[in-house]
C-alpha cells in the first residue's frame, strides 16, 4: 500500500487510506456523509459522477418537472460540501473499468485513480422497452436533470405527450408534464395503476382522480410501435392497433440495476451486485450500496432503505459493524392534492385479514392487512395522517389485538381522545420512527436537534435537515417542536405565504442587509419553493423593495394587483372607476365641467361622492382609461389613488376661514398635507383627515393620521380606522405649528412605511407593535423626527410622478388595448 | 377549408408574466397568457367564480389569480385550485415561429358554449 512509501509528517492526505467512490447521487454521497460523521480523517475520498453537476435529491426532480422546485433547491451536497470535506470530485467523467489486481479504476477520459476501498453506488438504470421507435428523438427517461430538461423543452411548444408506465415515476412525470400544459395519456401495461404499492380499490380512485384532471389513463395497454416521421416521434401505437399521437414519450416503465460495471469487473451478479449485511461484494474490497445492489433476494428502488445500508456501511468501513438486515418500505406519491400511502404487504391471502374502511363522500379509502394480529400491510388514500404510526406498528411487529376495534379510525381514536390531538399522535411515535422519508430523519434524531437548540421549524430544517425537502412532514416536526419544548417553541412570525418560510420582518430585514434589488434575487437567495412566487408574496416584496430603494428599484408592473396596474379601480362587471385627485377636497368649476364632460364622453353610468370627499367615475372600460385621463389631465387633475395601496385623501372641514368655530387653516394644512404625501406607496391604503376644531367634522379619529385644531396648535392622532373593525385614534402627541404637524406626518409615515407588514393598515400594526414603540421611536430622540420625515421626502422625489400623466403620453400602451380581435368572417366554416 | 389555427400576434407582444386579450366576434373574450417560465396558454377571459377578466389578474406559476376575488386558475385546465370549484374553458393553442395561433374550432366554440358546461 502506498501509505508505506510515502508517510510524511503525519498529513492525514498521506496517511488516510484511499476510498474512490464510483456514483455521485444519493446513496455515494450519503455513504461518505455516514463515513466522514463516524471518522472525518480516515479516508481520503474521491467521487466520480457521471453527471456534470454535484449531488441532488433525484427524488425531488418530479416537483422540478411540474415547477414546484427549482434545481438550486434539491442540490443535496454543494460544491463547498466536497471542498471542505477535501473530496475530489471528478463530475461528468464517468469510470469505466475497474482493475480488481492493480486497485485501479479508469474513467472515460483516461483518469486512473487508485483504491484500498472501492464503493459502487451507480443505481440504477431506466428500463428501456425495447421495441420499434424507441431509439427516437423525442422519446425521453426520467431519471435524471438532463431527462427533466428535456421534457421541459417538449412542453413548451406543447401538444400531446405519453406516458408509458403507470407506476410513480410514470404518474409523476405525467403530472408535472400535465401542470406544464401538455395533454398526457399514461399507458400502463397492468389493469390498475401503482400495482406494487395500491390494490385494486385504491388503483381506480387514483385512476378516477387522475382522470378528472384531464390525463386519460390507459391501463392493460401494451405499446408495440413506437411511430415516428423524419427521426422524430409522432406517436405509438398499441398492440391492440389503436393509435396516440404524442410529441414527446416519456419511458418510465421501471428501472434496473446499474451491474455493468460490476459484471466487467467479474463481481457477482444477479438482478444487483451481491452483497452482504456489510455491503461488501465477491470481493472484500469493493463494497456496494444503493439501488445497484441486491440484498437478501430483493433489490429497492426507494429512498429510506438507501439510507440504512448507508448506516451499515459506514459502520462497517470505520470497523463497528452493525450489519443491514432488509427493509421494509413505504411509498408517497408525489403529487399535489392526492394524498396517498402504501407500506409492507397488501396482497391478502391466507391467514391474512383486511380491515376497511371507505368514506365515498370524502373519496378515502383504508385498508390494513393483518396476520397473527400483526400489520403487515396498509394502503391509505385521500387521508393518509395515520400512514407513519402504521407504518410505525408494522416494522415494530406490535400484536395491535388490544386496539383492533378502533384501528382503523387512526392513531387519535384508539388512544381514546375523542379530541384530535396532534401532539398525542406524535408523542406515541417510537424514538426510531421515521419522520422525513425524503432524508431519512428519525423522531430520535428530530429531537436530539431540538433539544441542542433548534427551537423553530427552520432551525430544525437548517440543521437536521427533516422537513428540509418536499415538507410534507413539516406538521410532524412542529408536533416535535411542542412537544420537546411546550410553550418555548419559536413562533417565527407567521411566513409571508405558502411560498416561503421567512416571515415579512425577516424578508424587509434581508432586503436591507443583504441589498437585494429584484424580486428574483430575493427569491433566489431566500430559497424561495415556488419558481416566481404568488399573488401574496409579489406585490409584498415590489412594495418592501420599492420602499428600501427609491428611485433605484424598478416598479414590477407583473406584481401589481390589477387596480394599481391600471391606475382604476376593477368593478364587478370588468370596467373601472376613476378618481381624479381633489386636494384636501376642494374642486372648481372647472374641474367639475372637466369631469361632467368626461363622464359624458365615455358613456360613464354613474358619479358618485366618495367618503373620501372626491368624485368617483363609474363604468370605464380599460381601452378607453388613457383617453379619459388625457382629458382629466387637461384640466389640471391628476390620478386621485383611489385605487393602490399609498396615500388615498386627506378630509377636512372648512376651517377658521370660513367656519365661526374654526380655531386654524384646517383646509389649508389639508391641502399642504396632500401635497407632501400624494404619490407615496405604502404597505396599505392610508387616509389623513383635518379638523378645524374639536366637533371634527372631518372625522380626523378614525383616519391613520389625523389633524384635531385647537387654539394653542395641533393635536395629532394615529392608527384610527373606520372600517370592517372600527378604530378610534390614540393622540400622538401636541404640536404648535403647522410645520411641526406636516413633519411629524412625514416621519410617522415613514416609520409605517418602513415597519409594517405588506397589507397591514396602520390600526392593526399599532396594536401589533403598541403605542408606546410608536411614541418612542418618534418621540424619545428628536433627531428622529427630522431623519425619518428626510427619508420620505428622498422618496417622494421619485413618486411624485402622476402615473396617469405617464400612460396619457404612451406609457405601457399594451396594458390598455387588445393584443388583436378576432372576426365573425375568420369562424365560419370552423 | 379554412385553416385550422388563427394567428393571433407574436409572442413578444406579451411580456413575461402577463396576459392579453382577444375580442371574438359573436363569442367569448379570450385570455392569453405568457408566464414566467415562457409558457403560452389561452382561457376564456372569464372567472369561474363570478366572470372576472382573468387577463388582468396576477401569473404566476403556471396559475392567475383572478383580480376580482383572488380565485386561482390553473392556466393549463382552466381548472380552479385549491378548495375552489369550477372550471374556465381552455382554447387550444400553438406557438410557432414566433407567432401565436388560436385554435379555430376552439374559439368558434366560444360563440355556442356555455363557459361553465365546456368542462
Amino acid at each position: 500500500m502506498n501509505a508505506q512509501t510515502a508517510v510524511k509528517s503525519g498529513d492525514p492526505a498521506q496517511t488516510a487510506e484511499r476510498l474512490v467512490v464510483i456514483g455521485n447521487g444519493m446513496a455515494g454521497c450519503r455513504a461518505v456523509e455516514e463515513i466522514l460523521a463516524r471518522n472525518p480523517a480516515r479516508y481520503k475520498v474521491t467521487i466520480f459522477g457521471a453527471e456534470p453537476r454535484v449531488n441532488y435529491n433525484r427524488i425531488m426532480l418530479s416537483p422540478v418537472l411540474a415547477g414546484e422546485k427549482s434545481f438550486d433547491e434539491i442540490v443535496l451536497n454543494t460544491e463547498q460540501w466536497y471542498t471542505d470535506n477535501n473530496i475530489d470530485l471528478v463530475s461528468g467523467d464517468p469510470v469505466e473499468s475497474i482493475d480488481r489486481t492493480r486497485k485501479i479504476v479508469r474513467s472515460a477520459s483516461g483518469r486512473e485513480e487508485h483504491y484500498d476501498k472501492l464503493l459502487i453506488a451507480t443505481g440504477s438504470d431506466p428500463f428501456l422497452i425495447p421495441i420499434p421507435g424507441a431509439d427516437l428523438e423525442g422519446v425521453v427517461t426520467f431519471r435524471d436533470l438532463d431527462d427533466v430538461e428535456r421534457m421541459l423543452a417538449a412542453a413548451k411548444s406543447g401538444g400531446d405527450a405519453v406516458v408509458i408506465g403507470g407506476g410513480l415515476l410514470g404518474l409523476e412525470a405525467a403530472h408535472g408534464l400535465s401542470l406544464r400544459g401538455m395533454k398526457v395519456t399514461v399507458v400502463h401495461l397492468m389493469p390498475t395503476l401503482m400495482e406494487r404499492q395500491l390494490d385494486e380499490a385504491a388503483g381506480y380512485l387514483l385512476q378516477s382522480e387522475l382522470e378528472s384532471r384531464g390525463q386519460t389513463i390507459l391501463t392493460g395497454a401494451n405499446t408495440k410501435i413506437i411511430h415516428g416521421v423524419e427521426g422524430k416521434v409522432v406517436g405509438i401505437e398499441l398492440e391492440d392497433g389503436s393509435r396516440v399521437k404524442a410529441s414527446i414519450v416519456v419511458m418510465a416503465a421501471g428501472i434496473r440495476p446499474a451491474t455493468g460495471l460490476a459484471k466487467q469487473a467479474d463481481l457477482e451478479c444477479e438482478r444487483g451486485i451481491l452483497v452482504d449485511d456489510n455491503m461488501v461484494t465477491s470481493d472484500p474490497a469493493i463494497l456496494a450500496v444503493g439501488e445497484c445492489v441486491q440484498h437478501r433476494g430483493l433489490c429497492y428502488g426507494l429512498v429510506a432503505p438507501l439510507w440504512e445500508m448507508c448506516r451499515a456501511l459506514a459502520d462497517h468501513l470505520t470497523d463497528t459493524p452493525t450489519g443491514y438486515h432488509g427493509s421494509v418500505t413505504s411509498t408517497k406519491l408525489k403529487v399535489s392534492g392526492i394524498d396517498l400511502f402504501s407500506a409492507g404487504d397488501f396482497s391478502g391471502g391466507e391467514e391474512c385479514e383486511d380491515i376497511v374502511l371507505r368514506d365515498a363522500s370524502r373519496g378515502v379509502y383504508k385498508r390494513l392487512v393483518l396476520k397473527d394480529n400483526k400489520i403487515i400491510g396498509a394502503v391509505l388514500y385521500g387521508e393518509t395522517a395515520d400512514g407513519n404510526w402504521y407504518f410505525d406498528l408494522l416494522k415494530k411487529e406490535e400484536d395491535i389485538a388490544e386496539i383492533r376495534e378502533g384501528l382503523i379510525f387512526g392513531q387519535a381514536f384508539t388512544q381514546g381522545g375523542n379530541t384530535l390531538d396532534p401532539s398525542a399522535a406524535v408523542a406515541a411515535l417510537s424514538d426510531d420512527a421515521e419522520i422525513c422519508g425524503c432524508n431519512g430523519v428519525s423522531k430520535g434524531e428530530v429531537v436530539a436537534c431540538i433539544n441542542n437548540g433548534a427551537h423553530s421549524v427552520d432551525a430544525v430544517r437548517g440543521t437536521c435537515k427533516a422537513s428540509a425537502s418536499c415538507g410534507s412532514c413539516t406538521d410532524l416536526v412542529e408536533g416535535l417542536l411542542a412537544l420537546t419544548l411546550g410553550d418555548e417553541v419559536e413562533q417565527g412570525a407567521a411566513t409571508m405565504c405558502g411560498c416561503t418560510s421567512f416571515g415579512h420582518d425577516d424578508v424587509r430585514r434581508l432586503i436591507l442587509e443583504k441589498s437585494f434589488k429584484s424580486i428574483p434575487e430575493v427569491m433566489q437567495e431566500l430559497h424561495w419553493s415556488t419558481p416566481d412566487g404568488c399573488s401574496k408574496c409579489r406585490p409584498a416584496l415590489n412594495y418592501y423593495l420599492l420602499c428600501a430603494w427609491p428611485g433605484e428599484y424598478v416598479d414590477d408592473q407583473k406584481s401589481r394587483f390589477v387596480n394599481e396596474r391600471l391606475h382604476a379601480n376593477i368593478q364587478k362587471d370588468g370596467t373601472y372607476s376613476v378618481v381624479p385627485r381633489m386636494w384636501g377636497g376642494i374642486t372648481t368649476p372647472q374641474e367639475l365641467r372637466a369631469i361632467a364632460d368626461v363622464s359624458d364622453r365615455y358613456g360613464a353610468r354613474l358619479l358618485k361622492v366618495t367618503g373620501g370627499q372626491r368624485l368617483d367615475i363609474f363604468g370605464i372600460h380599460k381601452e378607453d382609461l388613457p383617453a379619459v385621463w388625457a382629458d382629466l389631465n387637461a384640466a389640471g387633475m391628476v390620478s386621485g389613488h383611489a385605487y393602490g395601496k399609498s396615500l388615498r385623501t386627506v378630509k377636512t372641514c372648512v376651517g377658521s376661514e370660513w367656519c365661526r368655530f374654526g380655531t386654524q387653516d384646517s383646509t389649508g394644512l389639508g391641502v399642504k398635507l396632500e401635497q407632501m404625501s400624494w404619490g407615496s406607496w405604502m404597505p396599505h391604503k392610508f387616509k389623513m383627515a383635518v379638523s378645524g376644531c374639536p366637533r371634527n367634522c372631518a372625522e380626523a379619529t378614525i383616519k391613520d393620521f389625523g389633524v384635531v385644531c385647537v387654539d394653542s396648535g395641533y393635536e395629532l392622532h394615529i392608527g384610527g380606522n373606520g372600517g370592517i373593525k372600527v378604530r378610534a385614534t390614540d393622540l400622538l402627541c401636541r404640536v404648535d405649528t403647522e410645520e411641526e404637524a406636516l413633519e411629524m406626518s412625514a416621519a410617522f409615515i415613514q416609520l409605517y412605511r418602513e415597519d409594517a407588514h405588506y397589507l397591514e393598515r396602520t390600526a392593526p400594526w399599532l396594536e401589533r407593535k403598541g403605542l408606546e414603540w410608536i411614541k418612542s421611536q418618534l418621540l424619545d430622540d428628536p433627531a428622529t423626527v427630522p431623519t425619518l420625515a428626510a427619508r420620505f421626502y428622498h422618496s417622494q422625489q421619485f413618486m411624485q410622478d402622476d402615473p396617469w400623466a405617464q400612460r396619457v403620453a404612451g406609457d405601457r400602451r399594451d396594458l390598455h388595448s387588445h393584443l388583436g380581435a378576432i372576426g365573425a368572417d375568420q369562424l365560419e366554416d370552423a | 377549408m379554412a385553416q385550422d389555427w388563427i394567428d393571433i400576434g407574436a409572442t413578444s407582444a406579451i411580456e413575461a408574466g402577463m396576459a392579453a386579450t382577444v375580442p371574438v366576434e359573436g363569442g367569448e373574450e379570450i385570455a392569453v397568457f405568457h408566464t414566467m417560465q415562457g409558457q403560452f396558454y389561452a382561457l376564456v377571459n372569464k372567472c369561474p367564480h363570478k366572470a372576472g377578466p382573468l387577463s388582468q389578474g396576477i401569473v404566476h406559476g403556471d396559475s392567475v389569480s383572478c383580480p376580482l376575488h383572488n380565485w386561482r386558475i390553473s392556466l393549463a385546465t382552466g381548472e380552479a385550485l385549491g378548495e375552489d370549484k369550477g372550471c374556465t374553458p381552455s382554447i387550444a393553442m400553438k406557438v410557432e415561429e414566433g407567432r401565436l395561433f388560436l385554435s379555430r374550432a376552439a374559439v368558434a366554440a366560444t360563440r355556442t358554449q356555455v363557459p361553465q358546461k365546456a368542462c
